[in-house]
């Protein structure tokens, strides 16, 4: 099971703004080791945030996304209390979710 | 070494002495852009799980180890070392006293104490560097005040400041040939002026760091060995008397200022 | 407090710190208490071997001498010491070849731990100097160089100034921050060759 993220959720007014800590290596598949061969590529592909269970945004990420990745994006509406959630695949199939509470 | 971001890339050269400027202060907004977001945190939250854990042979957890002001308080400790420990009856910086409580308190031998100081990727990762994380940010905005009031606290200083000229290697570097100048930098990196105060102020304060071209939370005791192996000298040893008393030199100098670590760089 | 420690606590790593009495130890003890635990505090690792640690006159009358201003006795003994001790090229010829130069003075690996033995080895040039104006990524630790001989002549004896300043520039300013690239047998003859001639050839970018 993969590191947790750090997820930190505020509202001012109408419009809640998220920010995202993920853990992850990132690797693109162009790098090579010492020895010369091909590191295998291990990102994150999808990324989906939801609150109070409806999807607010969706991502399709690829090689150009840095390790240890930091997302921040706004939704319309949301309320303190409310619960964001936000959930991560890899191209590897691990996967990972964590969710915060809108301050 | 993953490759740098397109962002200095992007940066037009027009001519040399102007390019000088643009270079310096396009780097310095680039790093302003990252602040937001530090991935050191992600080793603060890690280091605040290990220090709540009960482990080693005898599953006992870091917050039982004394730190200087009390066991299990982690509050400003990190502003007021290196220091003595009278239980110890040496001068500890933070990683040899981490190492000190692993070994008397949690079981650990020394050896395996002092492995694996330094993480390398998500394959290796370095407790140790979580640990000193979570320690140093429990004293962000709390100001240097070591007190160097003991004779052993006094002879570290002295004697860290003697090893800061050292002039040894292959080379005949020692850390004053970069860090006792104000105003020069090495390639595009500016060079803090350890031997005076605002530059040892800064340089000290901003330590422990994530280290974006590294991918990973730098300490205090990295940065020193990393030095000496710019300096081409052989490795300094973790948490080797040396290093504690060039760290009491460096964070002395540092007194009055306010800890503003973990922070990110280049 | 005790004033006084009189026995040693040789517990694993504290007697090389011990305190003395009441009084503060001497500044000649203190020296001679950070080189043993300067020692002590590292391990061989790759090509760099505890031998590393070892200090030669001209680094040992440095280190006493630094962060003050030594008496022009003592910095013209450290300049006569090693200009006597350059190795002039056999050939008398000075100049190599400047696109060589430019190489070297561009690269920053060599006598690292991390380095490997048989790698590549730089004079690392731009970490502190300006050099061909084209660089834009340079150091300011020495001052620039940019027109080196253009300034000062393209002559032999301009030429020989540049090839001993590179072989040993302790030889012209004790206690340089200058590594000793020939002398410490960082860079071959050849190598400093081809730095000499990036500074004095009259078609290197440097004097363009």
């Amino acid at each position: 099971m993969a590191d947790p993220m750090r997820i930190r959720a505020n509202v001012t007014g109408d419009t809640t703004e998220v920010r995202v800590l993920m853990s992850h290596e990132m690797e693109t598949g162009q790098r090579k080791d010492a020895a010369g061969k091909v590191i295998p590529a291990w990102h994150i592909q999808n990324v989906t945030a939801t609150h109070n269970g409806k999807t607010v945004l969706t991502a399709q990420w690829g090689p150009a996304v840095s390790k240890n990745p930091f997302l921040s994006f706004k939704f319309k509406g949301g309320a303190k209390g409310d619960k964001v959630q936000v959930s991560w695949t890899d191209n590897k199939g691990d996967k990972r979710t964590d969710e915060a509470v809108i301050a | 070494m993953k490759s740098k971001v397109a962002v200095i890339a992007a940066v037009a050269v027009a001519g040399v002495a102007f390019a000088q400027t643009s270079t310096v202060d396009e780097i310095a907004k680039y790093r302003a852009a990252l602040q937001d977001g530090n991935p050191a945190e992600l080793w603060e939250a890690r280091g605040e799980g290990i220090w709540k854990t009960a482990r080693g042979p005898a599953k006992v957890s870091f917050e039982r180890c004394d730190l200087g002001l009390g066991a299990g308080v982690v509050k400003g400790a990190y502003a007021q070392m290196p220091r003595y420990f009278p239980d110890a009856d040496r001068v500890m910086d933070l990683e040899t006293r981490l190492v000190h409580c692993m070994v008397t308190q949690q079981g650990f031998t020394l050896a395996d104490a002092k492995k694996n100081p330094f993480g390398n990727g998500n394959a290796q990762k370095s407790d140790m560097e979580a640990v000193v994380a979570y320690v140093t940010s429990e004293s962000r905005g709390i100001k240097m005040n070591i007190a160097a009031s003991h004779p052993k606290e006094q002879d570290a200083y002295r004697i860290g400041e003697r090893m800061f000229y050292f002039r040894g290697g292959s080379h005949d570097f020692s850390c004053a040939t970069c860090h006792a100048e104000s105003g020069k930098r090495i390639r595009l990196q500016d060079l803090p002026n350890l031997t005076e105060k605002p530059g040892a102020q800064l340089a000290y304060t901003t330590w422990p760091a994530y280290r974006v071209s590294q991918g990973e939370l730098r300490t205090f005791q990295w940065r020193l060995f990393d030095c000496f192996r710019q300096q081409r000298f052989p490795a300094l040893e973790f948490a080797s008397d040396g290093s504690i008393a060039l760290t009491m030199f460096l964070a002395r100098n540092a007194n009055g200022a306010a800890f503003d670590a973990p922070a990110i760089k280049r | 407090m005790k004033t006084c420690i009189s026995v040693a606590t040789l517990t694993v790593g504290s007697a090389l710190l011990l305190s003395g009495c009441a009084s503060p130890p001497s500044d000649a003890e203190i020296n001679a208490r950070a080189t043993q635990v300067l020692k002590a505090s590292f391990v061989a690792r790759g090509q760099a071997g505890l031998d590393r640690l070892d200090q030669d006159e001209t680094q040992k009358t440095c280190t006493t001498y630094a962060g003050k201003v030594p008496g022009k006795d003592v910095t013209d003994r450290i300049e006569k010491v090693n200009f006597e001790s350059i190795k002039w090229p056999a050939d008398g010829k000075y100049l190599g070849n400047w696109q060589n130069g430019e190489k070297i003075a561009q690269e920053g690996r060599g006598k690292q731990f991390s380095d490997d033995p048989a790698g590549p080895v730089g004079g690392n040039c731009y970490a502190c100097h300006q050099l061909a104006p084209q660089e834009v990524s340079f150091g300011t630790i020495g001052p620039s160089l940019y027109q080196f001989a253009k300034l000062r002549g393209y002559g032999p004896d301009i030429q020989k100034y540049a090839y001993g300043k590179v072989w040993n520039a302790d030889a012209y300013s004790a206690c340089s921050n200058m590594p000793r690239f020939g002398h410490s047998g960082i860079l071959s003859e050849a190598q400093v060759k081809d730095v000499t001639a990036l500074l004095m050839d009259p078609n290197s970018p440097v004097n363009k």
